[in-house]
């Protein structure tokens, strides 16, 4: 099975070049062989999830055996998390690749927009299956020029703005990564994260570890759009074409911010208290600024964007209260539960992330507008979009029996068992305020009375209800994963790969 | 420890370009810098003194020093990120240009909020 783990990168690429071939010889097929091929690494990354659960598949790329220990060449390595994000990024990037089918009709240049969402793909995949740290800023470096590109796809004046912004916030965060990693192969001589972190842990903490890791964090949390470093992500994930924004917010931030950083800082180096401070600070204040800042927008999809901010929030502050919990020398099993409630609202969140900004397309696409003032009535006129958008929103809001509320109430246990009784009250309150602002969207854009000449609006073409259709399905299937019997193969392997659950 | 002290104020000179230049050139040219100084900070890291490339000459004598070749590797795949990115931005200013008639980022700031 180790040697099919470069699938998941050769299979998007590959994708990524036969398109411009294929387009030429028979223009009918192209558009569905991104999801086709997603669909397989899907399949398949759920096979090694449920077969391989908490082991550690290795694949040395070029067959490099390690040499008195040392290794060399670059390790492919899928572990439990790993498994579980592939499963995440390849299942949203498969709905949105059959939304896009029919919805970039009205764009020019279809092809080249089949290409780079491949490469997109193939850049996410990369980053979560490699195990070396050059490897992971190459992968990185292609997911995010790719969706570059993507954001400014339809090259009118904002989305330009929008990713012209975009690409120097991204390019310092890059560089500012590149630097840590220079410093991290001065400091111990590899590349290899395994290797690191035998050196790394066992090493006393010192000022250059200290440095690696604040550069992580602003290079980290510029990718992830964490406040202060969230300018670029409204405008970005606001002007891109609907699906790429389900991506964006999907999938896109989480892979190579909040996993590159959690992956990081678990399993390569010791955290000091000062620095797991840090993280938690920033996690809770984009948890607050994100959502406050969200309630005044009047753009559909700028809203959700901001949602995204505030929801990253509390996977980190999650992982941050974890990382203090460690560092004190605390109860390991309360900083168990709060690292399992952050990573499993990030999985909900990108389910549920993506179901709001492919409502947000289909609202765009049938009426031409998504600002909340000149829409009204929708529900009558688009049935599909409106019931699976509310299903988003209560979702979202944490409302049982939907996958927000289980994953929101088991961060505020861990945070009130942790005696972090301040963030547990902030938590509760922000979900409160972002109940408020999804109540907002449905009365203006669903609820409310037709606006004039709205008879005319058509529901979405199949395909793209269907997407949407499946999403609202797993929101409501995901918070299976909190029982106990379930909750040990789908969610405590991804767990167990940043905190070993025996000790 | 001199000329590593200078390589990180080259990187900071370029994080000052970007950061309070108004041209969009120019952010893109600190881009550059910032970018050519970690190259730069790469190569010094796998320097030896007296150090030569590492190509294994077996007739020489035994105790020859080489640099280390993975930071040359590293910095060959950076460069040509380099020069996707900056294509790409620079694509990005044209068409800019294009839209606003103006290369000021004061001016191209429909987005707001």
């Amino acid at each position: 099975m180790d040697s099919l783990i470069p699938l998941f990168v050769i299979i998007p690429l590959g994708i990524a070049f036969l398109i411009p071939l294929i387009w030429k010889l028979i223009p009918s097929v192209f558009k569905y062989l991104p999801a086709t091929g997603i669909l397989f690494l899907l399949v398949l990354a759920f096979y090694i999830l449920i077969a391989n659960g908490n082991e550690t598949l290795i694949y040395k790329v070029g067959g490099w055996e390690p040499v008195k220990n040392v290794p060399i060449g670059i390790h492919l390595v899928v572990d439990g998390l790993a498994a579980s994000m592939l499963i995440i990024i390849n299942l949203i990037g498969f709905l949105a690749g059959i939304y896009a089918i029919p919805y970039m009709k009205k764009f020019t240049g279809e092809n080249y927009f089949f290409v780079l969402f491949s490469l997109m793909v193939a850049g996410m995949n990369g980053v979560v299956i490699t195990g070396d740290l050059f490897n992971m800023f190459v992968f990185l470096e292609i997911s995010v020029i790719s969706s570059y590109a993507l954001v400014a796809f339809g090259s009118s004046k904002d989305e330009l703005e929008a990713s012209f912004k975009y690409q120097v916030l991204g390019g310092i965060a890059s560089l500012l990564i590149l630097f840590a990693l220079a410093i991290t192969y001065w400091y111990t001589s590899t590349l290899n994260m395994s290797d690191i972190s035998h050196l790394l842990k066992q090493a006393p903490v010192n000022k250059v570890t200290i440095f690696i890791q604040l550069f992580l964090i602003a290079g980290f949390g510029l990718k992830a759009a964490l406040i202060p470093f969230h300018a670029w992500l409204p405008d970005a994930h606001s002007s891109a074409p609907s699906p790429i924004s389900a991506m964006l917010s999907g999938v896109l931030i989480k892979a190579i911010g909040i996993y590159a950083l959690l992956r990081l800082f678990f399993n390569m180096f010791r955290v000091t208290y000062e620095i797991s401070i840090i993280i938690t600070l920033i996690g809770v204040l984009s948890m607050v600024i994100g959502v406050i800042l969200a309630i005044g927008q009047w753009d559909m999809k700028r809203l959700f964007a901001y949602h995204s901010i505030s929801q990253m929030g509390y996977v980190i502050m999650a992982a941050g209260i974890a990382m203090i919990i460690l560092a004190k020398g605390g109860n390991r099993n309360i900083a168990i539960l709060s690292l399992t409630g952050g990573l499993f609202h990030m999985f909900n969140h990108s389910v549920f992330k993506g179901l709001l900004f492919l409502n947000a397309g289909s609202v765009e696409y049938a009426t031409g507008t998504r600002n909340l003032k000149d829409l009204g009535g929708l529900s009558e006129v688009l049935p599909v979009t409106s019931a699976t958008s509310l299903g988003a929103s209560l979702s979202i809001s944490g409302i049982p029996p939907f996958n927000g509320f289980f994953s929101k109430l088991i961060i505020i246990i861990a945070a009130i068992e942790g005696r972090f009784y301040f963030l547990a009250l902030l938590a509760v309150i922000v979900s409160i305020i972002t109940l408020a602002s999804f109540m907002k969207v449905q009365r203006y854009a669903f609820l409310d009375k037709l606006k004039k000449g709205g008879s005319n609006i058509k529901e979405v073409p199949f395909l793209m209800c269907f997407s949407m259709i499946i999403l609202v399905i797993l929101c409501l299937v995901m918070s299976l994963m909190a029982i106990p019997g379930i909750r040990e193969t789908f969610l405590m392997p991804a767990v167990n790969s940043l905190i070993s659950l025996k000790m | 420890m001199l000329n590593y002290i200078l390589c990180f104020v080259l990187f900071l000179v370029g994080l000052y370009g970007v950061l309070t230049r108004k041209n969009i050139i120019k952010i893109i040219i600190g881009l550059c810098i910032m970018e050519y100084s970690l190259n730069l900070f790469f190569i010094m890291i796998g320097y030896i003194k007296g150090g030569v490339a590492p190509i294994v000459d077996l007739s020489s004598s035994q105790n020859v020093k080489y640099v280390d070749p993975l930071p040359q590797a590293i910095v060959l795949t950076a460069i040509v990120i380099g020069l996707a990115t900056t294509a790409l931005l620079l694509a990005i200013a044209i068409k800019l240009y294009k839209k606003y008639k103006t290369f000021d980022i004061d001016k191209i700031n429909n987005l707001k909020g």
